[in-house]
Protein backbone atom coordinates (compact mmCIF):
# COMPACT_ATOMS: atom_id res chain seq x y z
CA UNK A 1 0.00 0.00 0.00
CA UNK A 2 1.06 3.90 -0.89
CA UNK A 3 -0.08 6.81 0.22
CA UNK A 4 0.44 9.20 -2.94
CA UNK A 5 0.35 13.05 -1.60
CA UNK A 6 -0.10 15.79 -3.59
CA UNK A 7 0.70 19.10 -3.87
CA UNK A 8 -1.36 21.09 -6.07
CA UNK A 9 -3.41 24.59 -7.21
CA UNK A 10 -6.51 24.85 -5.14
CA UNK A 11 -8.51 25.45 -8.64
CA UNK A 12 -7.84 22.33 -9.92
CA UNK A 13 -9.03 20.35 -6.97
CA UNK A 14 -12.64 19.31 -8.39
CA UNK A 15 -10.90 17.97 -11.34
CA UNK A 16 -8.39 15.80 -9.57
CA UNK A 17 -11.41 14.54 -7.12
CA UNK A 18 -13.51 13.63 -10.31
CA UNK A 19 -10.27 11.98 -11.91
CA UNK A 20 -9.38 9.71 -9.15
CA UNK A 21 -13.43 8.96 -8.74
CA UNK A 22 -13.00 7.71 -11.98
CA UNK A 23 -10.42 5.29 -11.46
CA UNK A 24 -12.35 4.13 -8.49
CA UNK A 25 -10.63 5.53 -5.61
CA UNK A 26 -13.21 6.06 -2.58
CA UNK A 27 -11.30 8.17 -0.47
CA UNK A 28 -9.37 11.55 0.04
CA UNK A 29 -8.06 14.09 2.55
CA UNK A 30 -7.92 17.77 1.41
CA UNK A 31 -5.98 19.90 3.31
CA UNK A 32 -5.08 23.94 2.74
CA UNK A 33 -1.64 24.53 3.06
CA UNK A 34 0.81 27.59 1.93
CA UNK A 35 4.31 27.08 0.39
CA UNK A 36 6.96 27.92 -2.38
CA UNK A 37 8.82 26.18 -5.02
CA UNK A 38 10.17 27.32 -8.22
CA UNK A 39 7.16 29.79 -8.38
CA UNK A 40 7.98 33.46 -7.26
CA UNK A 41 5.35 34.91 -4.94
CA UNK A 42 3.70 38.45 -5.29
CA UNK A 43 3.66 41.92 -3.62
CA UNK A 44 0.83 42.75 -1.92
CA UNK A 45 1.08 46.93 -1.22
CA UNK A 46 -1.49 48.77 1.73
CA UNK A 47 -0.57 52.65 0.82
CA UNK A 48 2.88 52.78 2.09
CA UNK A 49 3.36 49.19 3.39
CA UNK A 50 4.55 46.84 0.84
CA UNK A 51 5.06 43.28 1.75
CA UNK A 52 6.29 40.19 -0.19
CA UNK A 53 4.32 37.37 0.31
CA UNK A 54 6.51 33.98 -0.42
CA UNK A 55 4.16 31.46 0.59
CA UNK A 56 1.55 30.61 -2.00
CA UNK A 57 -1.91 29.14 -1.14
CA UNK A 58 -2.11 25.47 -2.55
CA UNK A 59 -4.12 22.20 -2.03
CA UNK A 60 -2.28 19.41 -0.34
CA UNK A 61 -4.75 15.92 -1.01
CA UNK A 62 -3.54 12.47 0.41
CA UNK A 63 -4.89 9.55 -0.72
CA UNK A 64 -4.31 5.89 0.12
CA UNK A 65 -4.05 3.14 -2.61
CA UNK A 66 -2.74 -0.17 -3.27
CA UNK A 67 0.51 -0.63 -4.67
CA UNK A 68 -0.82 -1.71 -8.29
CA UNK A 69 -2.38 1.43 -8.70
CA UNK A 70 -0.34 3.85 -7.77
CA UNK A 71 1.52 4.64 -11.19
CA UNK A 72 -2.39 4.90 -12.43
CA UNK A 73 -3.42 7.53 -9.39
CA UNK A 74 0.03 9.54 -10.18
CA UNK A 75 -1.41 9.44 -14.25
CA UNK A 76 -4.58 10.86 -13.07
CA UNK A 77 -3.88 13.60 -10.93
CA UNK A 78 -0.78 14.75 -13.22
CA UNK A 79 -3.32 14.66 -16.16
CA UNK A 80 -6.04 16.44 -13.62
CA UNK A 81 -3.69 19.14 -12.21
CA UNK A 82 -1.43 19.70 -15.06
CA UNK A 83 -1.78 23.69 -16.33
CA UNK A 84 1.97 23.69 -18.14
CA UNK A 85 2.70 27.18 -15.90
CA UNK A 86 5.11 26.82 -13.21
CA UNK A 87 3.69 26.31 -9.55
CA UNK A 88 1.12 23.21 -10.86
CA UNK A 89 2.57 21.56 -7.88
CA UNK A 90 4.46 17.99 -6.69
CA UNK A 91 4.07 14.82 -5.97
CA UNK A 92 4.99 12.85 -3.37
CA UNK A 93 4.55 8.86 -2.75
CA UNK A 94 5.27 7.04 0.76
CA UNK A 95 4.93 3.64 1.63
CA UNK A 96 2.06 2.56 3.73
CA UNK A 97 2.30 -0.28 6.51
CA UNK A 98 -0.87 -0.68 8.04
CA UNK A 99 -4.35 0.46 7.94
CA UNK A 100 -7.81 0.17 9.25
CA UNK A 101 -11.43 1.43 9.23
CA UNK A 102 -12.43 2.58 12.69
CA UNK A 103 -15.67 1.69 11.99
CA UNK A 104 -15.66 -2.12 11.41
CA UNK A 105 -11.83 -2.97 12.46
CA UNK A 106 -11.28 -4.27 9.12
CA UNK A 107 -7.62 -3.65 8.07
CA UNK A 108 -4.70 -2.87 5.32
CA UNK A 109 -6.15 -3.80 1.34
CA UNK A 110 -9.92 -4.25 3.08
CA UNK A 111 -9.59 -0.45 4.89
CA UNK A 112 -8.87 0.94 2.00
CA UNK B 1 -21.35 78.44 13.77
CA UNK B 2 -19.49 80.28 11.59
CA UNK B 3 -23.18 81.78 10.12
CA UNK B 4 -24.31 82.40 14.03
CA UNK B 5 -23.48 86.22 13.61
CA UNK B 6 -24.57 86.55 9.81
CA UNK B 7 -27.60 85.24 11.19
CA UNK B 8 -28.03 87.55 13.96
CA UNK B 9 -26.74 90.80 11.70
CA UNK B 10 -28.99 90.27 9.16
CA UNK B 11 -32.77 89.97 11.85
CA UNK B 12 -31.20 93.04 13.17
CA UNK B 13 -31.12 94.70 10.09
CA UNK B 14 -34.37 93.69 9.45
CA UNK B 15 -35.21 95.48 12.16
CA UNK B 16 -33.79 98.92 11.28
CA UNK B 17 -35.12 98.36 8.22
CA UNK B 18 -38.78 98.07 8.99
CA UNK B 19 -38.75 100.83 11.82
CA UNK B 20 -37.31 103.02 9.44
CA UNK B 21 -40.52 102.76 6.89
CA UNK B 22 -42.63 102.33 9.44
CA UNK B 23 -41.60 105.42 11.75
CA UNK B 24 -40.34 106.04 15.10
CA UNK B 25 -44.20 104.62 16.47
CA UNK B 26 -43.98 101.46 15.57
CA UNK B 27 -39.78 101.33 16.31
CA UNK B 28 -40.59 100.42 19.68
CA UNK B 29 -43.20 97.57 18.20
CA UNK B 30 -40.07 96.31 16.34
CA UNK B 31 -37.63 96.71 19.60
CA UNK B 32 -40.09 94.83 21.22
CA UNK B 33 -40.62 91.86 18.17
CA UNK B 34 -36.95 91.34 17.99
CA UNK B 35 -36.42 91.17 22.26
CA UNK B 36 -39.15 88.25 21.86
CA UNK B 37 -37.44 84.64 22.71
CA UNK B 38 -36.01 83.05 19.56
CA UNK B 39 -38.44 79.96 18.57
CA UNK B 40 -36.56 77.27 16.74
CA UNK B 41 -37.49 76.19 13.20
CA UNK B 42 -39.17 73.13 12.70
CA UNK B 43 -37.48 72.94 9.18
CA UNK B 44 -33.66 73.33 10.39
CA UNK B 45 -34.35 71.47 13.67
CA UNK B 46 -35.42 67.91 11.64
CA UNK B 47 -32.27 68.49 10.11
CA UNK B 48 -29.82 69.10 12.75
CA UNK B 49 -31.80 66.41 14.13
CA UNK B 50 -31.17 64.09 11.53
CA UNK B 51 -27.71 65.47 11.13
CA UNK B 52 -26.26 64.90 14.72
CA UNK B 53 -27.41 60.80 14.15
CA UNK B 54 -25.56 60.91 10.75
CA UNK B 55 -22.20 61.77 12.63
CA UNK B 56 -22.74 59.25 15.62
CA UNK B 57 -23.23 56.50 12.21
CA UNK B 58 -19.72 57.98 10.81
CA UNK B 59 -18.12 56.79 15.03
CA UNK B 60 -20.11 53.34 15.28
CA UNK B 61 -19.90 51.75 13.25
CA UNK B 62 -18.41 53.68 10.37
CA UNK B 63 -15.11 54.67 12.25
CA UNK B 64 -14.69 51.53 13.91
CA UNK B 65 -15.35 49.64 10.96
CA UNK B 66 -13.00 51.57 8.76
CA UNK B 67 -10.31 50.91 11.43
CA UNK B 68 -11.00 47.78 12.36
CA UNK B 69 -10.66 46.52 9.06
CA UNK B 70 -6.85 47.80 8.62
CA UNK B 71 -5.62 46.29 12.05
CA UNK B 72 -4.83 42.63 12.02
CA UNK B 73 -7.37 39.99 12.97
CA UNK B 74 -5.90 39.77 16.53
CA UNK B 75 -6.81 43.09 17.42
CA UNK B 76 -10.22 43.67 15.50
CA UNK B 77 -11.93 43.95 19.06
CA UNK B 78 -9.66 46.23 20.93
CA UNK B 79 -10.11 49.01 17.76
CA UNK B 80 -14.06 48.54 17.58
CA UNK B 81 -14.16 48.57 21.72
CA UNK B 82 -11.55 51.98 22.30
CA UNK B 83 -13.68 53.65 19.51
CA UNK B 84 -17.06 52.78 21.28
CA UNK B 85 -15.85 53.58 24.67
CA UNK B 86 -14.00 56.91 23.90
CA UNK B 87 -16.91 57.80 22.04
CA UNK B 88 -19.11 57.00 24.78
CA UNK B 89 -17.00 58.39 27.07
CA UNK B 90 -16.70 62.22 25.13
CA UNK B 91 -19.93 62.33 25.32
CA UNK B 92 -20.78 62.60 29.32
CA UNK B 93 -17.75 64.73 29.61
CA UNK B 94 -19.26 66.56 26.82
CA UNK B 95 -22.29 67.22 29.43
CA UNK B 96 -19.94 67.66 32.23
CA UNK B 97 -17.50 70.58 31.35
CA UNK B 98 -17.04 70.15 27.83
CA UNK B 99 -19.93 71.96 26.23
CA UNK B 100 -19.39 74.51 28.66
CA UNK B 101 -15.46 74.95 28.39
CA UNK B 102 -16.10 75.34 24.48
CA UNK B 103 -18.96 77.19 23.76
CA UNK B 104 -19.82 79.52 26.79
CA UNK B 105 -18.02 83.02 27.10
CA UNK B 106 -14.66 83.22 28.56
CA UNK B 107 -11.11 83.77 27.64
CA UNK B 108 -10.02 83.88 23.53
CA UNK B 109 -8.33 80.57 24.86
CA UNK B 110 -11.35 78.52 26.76
CA UNK B 111 -14.88 79.36 28.46
CA UNK B 112 -16.49 78.78 31.56
CA UNK B 113 -18.16 76.97 33.48
CA UNK B 114 -21.92 78.44 33.43
CA UNK B 115 -23.31 75.60 31.13
CA UNK B 116 -21.98 72.85 33.22
CA UNK B 117 -24.13 69.79 33.14
CA UNK B 118 -26.55 71.85 30.81
CA UNK B 119 -27.15 74.54 33.56
CA UNK B 120 -29.34 77.29 32.43
CA UNK B 121 -30.66 74.75 28.65
CA UNK B 122 -33.81 73.67 28.70
CA UNK B 123 -36.43 72.65 25.94
CA UNK B 124 -37.37 76.05 24.46
CA UNK B 125 -33.63 77.38 24.81
CA UNK B 126 -32.47 77.94 21.53
CA UNK B 127 -28.41 78.44 20.71
CA UNK B 128 -27.34 81.82 19.72
CA UNK B 129 -28.25 83.52 17.16
CA UNK B 130 -29.70 80.68 15.60
CA UNK B 131 -33.07 78.46 15.15
CA UNK B 132 -32.49 75.19 17.03
CA UNK B 133 -33.37 74.42 20.16
CA UNK B 134 -30.09 74.67 22.24
CA UNK B 135 -30.29 70.80 23.16
CA UNK B 136 -30.28 69.89 19.47
CA UNK B 137 -26.90 72.56 19.20
CA UNK B 138 -25.31 70.19 22.26
CA UNK B 139 -26.23 67.32 20.91
CA UNK B 140 -24.50 68.02 17.62
CA UNK B 141 -21.54 69.73 19.06
CA UNK B 142 -21.03 66.33 21.07
CA UNK B 143 -20.72 64.46 18.31
CA UNK B 144 -17.92 66.27 16.89
CA UNK B 145 -16.24 66.00 20.42
CA UNK B 146 -16.74 62.38 20.40
CA UNK B 147 -15.54 61.37 16.92
CA UNK B 148 -12.18 63.42 17.39
CA UNK B 149 -10.09 61.33 20.16
CA UNK B 150 -11.43 58.92 18.04
CA UNK B 151 -10.11 59.24 15.22
CA UNK B 152 -6.68 59.68 17.15
CA UNK B 153 -6.74 56.32 18.52
CA UNK B 154 -5.53 54.92 14.91
CA UNK B 155 -2.50 56.14 14.98
CA UNK B 156 -1.73 54.18 17.92
CA UNK B 157 -3.55 51.04 17.54
CA UNK B 158 -2.86 47.77 18.47
CA UNK B 159 -0.32 48.43 20.96
CA UNK B 160 -1.67 50.51 23.42
CA UNK B 161 -3.76 49.42 26.29
CA UNK B 162 -7.23 49.99 26.84
CA UNK B 163 -6.91 52.02 30.01
CA UNK B 164 -4.82 54.29 28.52
CA UNK B 165 -6.58 55.01 25.69
CA UNK B 166 -9.69 55.97 28.05
CA UNK B 167 -7.78 58.48 29.47
CA UNK B 168 -6.13 59.66 26.70
CA UNK B 169 -9.71 60.72 26.02
CA UNK B 170 -10.33 62.39 29.58
CA UNK B 171 -7.10 64.66 29.26
CA UNK B 172 -7.49 65.43 25.58
CA UNK B 173 -10.72 66.65 25.53
CA UNK B 174 -10.47 68.74 28.72
CA UNK B 175 -6.69 70.31 27.38
CA UNK B 176 -6.71 69.82 23.63
CA UNK B 177 -10.35 69.66 21.98
CA UNK B 178 -12.39 71.86 24.17
CA UNK B 179 -9.28 74.93 24.29
CA UNK B 180 -9.36 74.70 20.52
CA UNK B 181 -12.95 74.44 19.68
CA UNK B 182 -13.46 77.53 21.86
CA UNK B 183 -10.66 78.88 20.13
CA UNK B 184 -12.20 78.51 16.07
CA UNK B 185 -15.62 78.10 16.64
CA UNK B 186 -16.88 80.76 20.11
CA UNK B 187 -17.90 84.27 19.64
CA UNK B 188 -15.01 85.35 21.70
CA UNK B 189 -12.76 82.62 20.31
CA UNK B 190 -8.94 83.85 19.28
CA UNK B 191 -8.91 82.46 16.15
CA UNK B 192 -12.53 83.50 15.22
CA UNK B 193 -11.75 87.12 15.99
CA UNK B 194 -8.72 86.39 14.10
CA UNK B 195 -10.96 85.70 11.30
CA UNK B 196 -9.90 82.23 10.68
CA UNK B 197 -12.52 79.95 8.47
CA UNK B 198 -13.39 76.87 9.51
CA UNK B 199 -16.76 75.71 8.35
CA UNK B 200 -17.06 72.17 9.77
CA UNK B 201 -13.64 71.63 11.77
CA UNK B 202 -10.70 70.91 9.75
CA UNK B 203 -8.75 72.55 12.60
CA UNK B 204 -10.85 71.29 15.56
CA UNK B 205 -11.47 68.07 13.94
CA UNK B 206 -8.79 66.93 11.65
CA UNK B 207 -5.40 68.52 11.89
CA UNK B 208 -6.13 67.97 16.26
CA UNK B 209 -6.89 64.41 15.58
CA UNK B 210 -4.24 63.65 12.76
CA UNK B 211 -1.80 65.55 14.71
CA UNK B 212 -2.34 63.96 18.35
CA UNK B 213 -2.24 60.69 16.47
CA UNK B 214 0.96 61.48 14.79
CA UNK B 215 2.24 62.31 18.40
CA UNK B 216 0.78 59.58 19.91
CA UNK B 217 2.32 56.92 17.20
CA UNK B 218 5.93 58.80 17.91
CA UNK B 219 5.81 58.79 21.86
CA UNK B 220 3.90 54.70 22.01
CA UNK B 221 6.72 53.63 19.76
CA UNK B 222 6.41 51.46 16.49
CA UNK B 223 4.38 48.15 17.04
CA UNK B 224 6.06 44.75 18.00
CA UNK B 225 8.04 43.64 14.42
CA UNK B 226 6.95 46.93 12.52
CA UNK B 227 8.95 46.65 9.27
CA UNK B 228 10.16 43.05 9.70
CA UNK B 229 6.23 41.20 10.24
CA UNK B 230 3.40 40.83 7.82
CA UNK B 231 0.94 43.29 9.20
CA UNK B 232 -1.58 43.88 6.31
CA UNK B 233 -5.01 44.87 6.91
CA UNK B 234 -6.45 41.97 8.03
CA UNK B 235 -10.41 42.72 6.61
CA UNK B 236 -10.74 45.30 3.40
CA UNK B 237 -13.87 44.50 3.02
CA UNK B 238 -14.94 46.23 6.49
CA UNK B 239 -12.32 48.83 5.66
CA UNK B 240 -14.76 49.60 2.56
CA UNK B 241 -17.87 49.21 4.74
CA UNK B 242 -16.82 51.44 7.39
CA UNK B 243 -15.60 53.85 4.88
CA UNK B 244 -18.63 54.00 2.93
CA UNK B 245 -20.45 54.89 5.73
CA UNK B 246 -18.31 57.42 7.03
CA UNK B 247 -18.97 59.33 3.57
CA UNK B 248 -22.31 58.54 4.03
CA UNK B 249 -22.56 60.12 7.89
CA UNK B 250 -20.25 62.84 6.62
CA UNK B 251 -23.42 65.05 5.46
CA UNK B 252 -24.02 65.70 9.04
CA UNK B 253 -20.98 66.60 9.80
CA UNK B 254 -20.48 68.73 6.82
CA UNK B 255 -24.24 70.11 5.48
CA UNK B 256 -25.31 69.94 9.23
CA UNK B 257 -22.63 72.34 10.65
CA UNK B 258 -24.63 75.13 8.27
CA UNK B 259 -26.74 74.51 11.50
CA UNK B 260 -30.02 75.02 8.92
CA UNK B 261 -31.31 73.27 6.41
CA UNK B 262 -30.77 75.82 4.11
CA UNK B 263 -28.99 77.51 0.66
CA UNK B 264 -25.27 77.02 2.81
CA UNK B 265 -26.15 73.48 3.93
CA UNK B 266 -27.14 72.57 -0.03
CA UNK B 267 -23.75 74.27 -1.01
CA UNK B 268 -21.94 72.03 1.50
CA UNK B 269 -23.70 68.84 0.08
CA UNK B 270 -22.69 68.94 -3.08
CA UNK B 271 -19.11 69.90 -2.08
CA UNK B 272 -19.25 66.97 0.23
CA UNK B 273 -19.94 64.80 -2.91
CA UNK B 274 -17.73 66.45 -5.82
CA UNK B 275 -14.42 67.12 -3.72
CA UNK B 276 -14.91 63.28 -2.45
CA UNK B 277 -14.83 61.68 -5.87
CA UNK B 278 -11.87 64.20 -7.10
CA UNK B 279 -10.14 62.86 -4.01
CA UNK B 280 -10.54 59.35 -4.47
CA UNK B 281 -9.48 59.47 -8.44
CA UNK B 282 -6.78 61.19 -7.39
CA UNK B 283 -5.26 59.06 -5.32
CA UNK B 284 -6.38 55.88 -7.13
CA UNK B 285 -4.83 57.53 -10.38
CA UNK B 286 -1.47 58.51 -8.44
CA UNK B 287 -0.71 55.23 -6.72
CA UNK B 288 -1.44 53.99 -10.15
CA UNK B 289 0.63 55.59 -11.73
CA UNK B 290 3.86 55.42 -8.83
CA UNK B 291 2.81 51.57 -8.14
CA UNK B 292 1.54 49.86 -10.85
CA UNK B 293 -2.08 48.99 -9.51
CA UNK B 294 -4.74 50.72 -8.81
CA UNK B 295 -5.95 49.74 -5.23
CA UNK B 296 -9.49 49.89 -3.61
CA UNK B 297 -7.68 50.52 0.05
CA UNK B 298 -6.07 53.78 -2.15
CA UNK B 299 -9.59 54.62 -3.78
CA UNK B 300 -11.48 54.47 -0.25
CA UNK B 301 -8.15 56.31 1.51
CA UNK B 302 -8.62 58.85 -1.37
CA UNK B 303 -12.91 58.98 -0.19
CA UNK B 304 -11.22 60.08 3.20
CA UNK B 305 -8.79 62.43 2.45
CA UNK B 306 -11.46 64.35 0.32
CA UNK B 307 -13.60 64.38 2.83
CA UNK B 308 -11.19 65.32 4.77
CA UNK B 309 -10.09 68.28 2.58
CA UNK B 310 -13.67 69.99 1.91
CA UNK B 311 -14.69 69.86 5.76
CA UNK B 312 -13.20 73.13 6.36
CA UNK B 313 -14.06 74.48 3.18
CA UNK B 314 -17.45 72.80 2.69
CA UNK B 315 -19.91 75.80 2.76
CA UNK B 316 -17.22 78.05 1.77
CA UNK B 317 -16.36 77.09 -1.71
CA UNK B 318 -17.95 77.10 -4.91
CA UNK B 319 -18.12 73.10 -6.19
CA UNK B 320 -15.30 73.58 -9.04
CA UNK B 321 -13.11 75.10 -6.10
CA UNK B 322 -13.96 71.69 -3.88
CA UNK B 323 -13.18 70.29 -6.43
CA UNK B 324 -9.86 71.30 -6.72
CA UNK B 325 -9.17 70.78 -3.13
CA UNK B 326 -10.05 67.25 -3.49
CA UNK B 327 -7.33 66.34 -6.34
CA UNK B 328 -4.64 67.99 -3.98
CA UNK B 329 -5.72 66.73 -0.74
CA UNK B 330 -6.41 63.21 -2.50
CA UNK B 331 -2.46 63.34 -4.12
CA UNK B 332 -0.82 65.15 -1.24
CA UNK B 333 -2.03 62.63 1.35
CA UNK B 334 -0.99 59.99 -0.93
CA UNK B 335 2.55 61.10 -0.92
CA UNK B 336 2.79 61.37 3.04
CA UNK B 337 1.11 58.08 3.67
CA UNK B 338 3.65 56.39 1.31
CA UNK B 339 6.96 58.39 0.46
CA UNK B 340 6.92 60.90 3.50
CA UNK B 341 5.92 58.10 6.60
CA UNK B 342 8.39 56.02 5.08
CA UNK B 343 11.36 57.72 4.97
CA UNK B 344 11.05 58.87 8.66
CA UNK B 345 9.79 55.38 9.52
CA UNK B 346 7.36 56.11 11.76
CA UNK B 347 4.15 54.10 12.54
CA UNK B 348 1.00 55.44 12.41
CA UNK B 349 -1.36 52.18 12.24
CA UNK B 350 -4.59 53.55 10.27
CA UNK B 351 -2.72 56.84 8.46
CA UNK B 352 -4.33 59.45 10.80
CA UNK B 353 -1.96 61.74 10.27
CA UNK B 354 -1.24 61.14 6.54
CA UNK B 355 -4.95 61.53 5.60
CA UNK B 356 -6.85 63.56 8.31
CA UNK B 357 -3.83 65.78 9.65
CA UNK B 358 -2.29 66.44 6.35
CA UNK B 359 -5.66 66.54 4.05
CA UNK B 360 -6.74 68.93 7.26
CA UNK B 361 -4.07 71.56 6.43
CA UNK B 362 -4.65 71.35 2.41
CA UNK B 363 -8.58 72.38 3.37
CA UNK B 364 -8.02 74.57 5.95
CA UNK B 365 -5.44 76.77 3.95
CA UNK B 366 -7.16 76.11 0.78
CA UNK B 367 -10.56 77.58 2.40
CA UNK B 368 -8.82 80.60 2.28
CA UNK B 369 -7.99 80.46 -1.31
CA UNK B 370 -11.23 79.27 -2.81
CA UNK B 371 -13.15 80.67 -0.38
CA UNK B 372 -12.42 83.83 -2.91
CA UNK B 373 -16.07 84.82 -4.68
CA UNK B 374 -13.69 85.45 -7.84
CA UNK B 375 -13.18 81.67 -7.88
CA UNK B 376 -16.73 80.70 -7.24
CA UNK B 377 -16.41 80.51 -3.24
CA UNK B 378 -18.95 82.49 -1.34
CA UNK B 379 -16.71 85.21 -0.07
CA UNK B 380 -15.94 86.95 3.10
CA UNK B 381 -16.45 90.93 3.42
CA UNK B 382 -13.30 92.62 2.95
CA UNK B 383 -11.59 89.75 1.61
CA UNK B 384 -7.76 89.81 0.75
CA UNK B 385 -6.43 86.49 0.16
CA UNK B 386 -3.30 87.17 1.06
CA UNK B 387 -4.32 87.87 4.59
CA UNK B 388 -7.23 85.27 4.45
CA UNK B 389 -4.81 82.58 3.85
CA UNK B 390 -2.54 83.90 6.85
CA UNK B 391 -5.35 83.71 9.21
CA UNK B 392 -6.18 80.12 7.88
CA UNK B 393 -2.23 79.39 8.36
CA UNK B 394 -1.88 81.10 11.22
CA UNK B 395 -4.89 79.04 12.67
CA UNK B 396 -3.30 76.05 11.75
CA UNK B 397 -0.18 76.47 13.04
CA UNK B 398 -2.16 77.33 16.13
CA UNK B 399 -3.59 74.00 16.57
CA UNK B 400 -0.49 72.46 15.36
CA UNK B 401 1.57 73.69 18.41
CA UNK B 402 -1.23 73.09 20.98
CA UNK B 403 -2.23 69.96 20.22
CA UNK B 404 1.54 69.07 19.32
CA UNK B 405 3.07 70.12 22.63
CA UNK B 406 -0.47 68.96 24.99
CA UNK B 407 0.07 65.76 23.34
CA UNK B 408 3.04 64.93 23.80
CA UNK B 409 2.59 66.18 27.62
CA UNK B 410 -0.40 64.02 28.01
CA UNK B 411 1.16 60.73 26.66
CA UNK B 412 4.01 61.33 28.93
CA UNK B 413 2.29 61.91 32.16
CA UNK B 414 0.06 58.75 30.64
CA UNK B 415 3.46 56.73 30.47
CA UNK B 416 5.07 57.27 33.82
CA UNK B 417 2.17 56.94 35.40
CA UNK B 418 -0.40 53.83 34.13
CA UNK B 419 1.62 52.85 30.99
CA UNK B 420 1.36 53.16 27.32
CA UNK B 421 1.73 49.79 26.50
CA UNK B 422 0.88 46.27 27.20
CA UNK B 423 3.88 43.63 27.98
CA UNK B 424 5.39 42.87 24.56
CA UNK B 425 3.94 39.15 24.61
CA UNK B 426 0.44 40.42 25.58
CA UNK B 427 0.97 42.52 22.36
CA UNK B 428 2.09 39.40 20.08
CA UNK B 429 -0.79 37.75 21.25
CA UNK B 430 -3.29 40.15 20.59
CA UNK B 431 -5.21 43.34 22.56
CA UNK B 432 -8.34 40.99 21.61
CA UNK B 433 -7.62 38.46 24.01
CA UNK B 434 -5.06 40.12 26.65
CA UNK B 435 -6.99 43.93 27.12
CA UNK B 436 -10.60 41.88 26.66
CA UNK B 437 -10.83 38.32 26.46
CA UNK B 438 -12.56 38.08 23.74
CA UNK B 439 -11.78 36.84 20.02
CA UNK B 440 -13.13 38.79 16.72
CA UNK B 441 -13.63 35.69 14.61
CA UNK B 442 -14.13 32.11 16.62
CA UNK B 443 -13.98 30.07 13.28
Amino acid sequence: MKIVMAIIKPFKLDEVRDALTSLGIHGLTVTEVRGYGRQKGHTEIYRGAEYAVSFLPKVKIEVAVPGDQVERVIGAIVGAAKTGQIGDGKIFVMSLEHAVRIRTGEADADAL
Amino acid sequence: MTFAHPVRAGLLSAAVGLAAIAGFADMALAQATAAAPAVADKGDTAWMLTSTLLVLLMIVPGLALFYGGLVRSKNMLSVLTQVLAVACLSMLMWVAIGYSLAFTEGSPFIGGFAKSFLAGVAKDTVNSGGTIPEYVFFAFQMTFASITPALALGAFAERTKFSATLLFALLWGILVYYPIAHMVWQSDGYLMKLGALDFAGGTVVHINAGIAGLVGALIVGKRVGFGKDLMAPHSLTLTFTGGALLWIGWFGFNAGSALAANDVAALALVNTLLATAAAALSWMFVEWAAKGKASLLGTVSGVIAGLVAITPAAGLVGPIGGIVLGLVGGAVSFFFCTTVKNAFGYDDTADVFGVHGVAGIVGSIGTGVFVSASLGGVGVENYDMATQVWNQIVAVIIAIVWCGVISAIIFKVIDLTIGLRPATDAEREGLDITDHGERAYNM
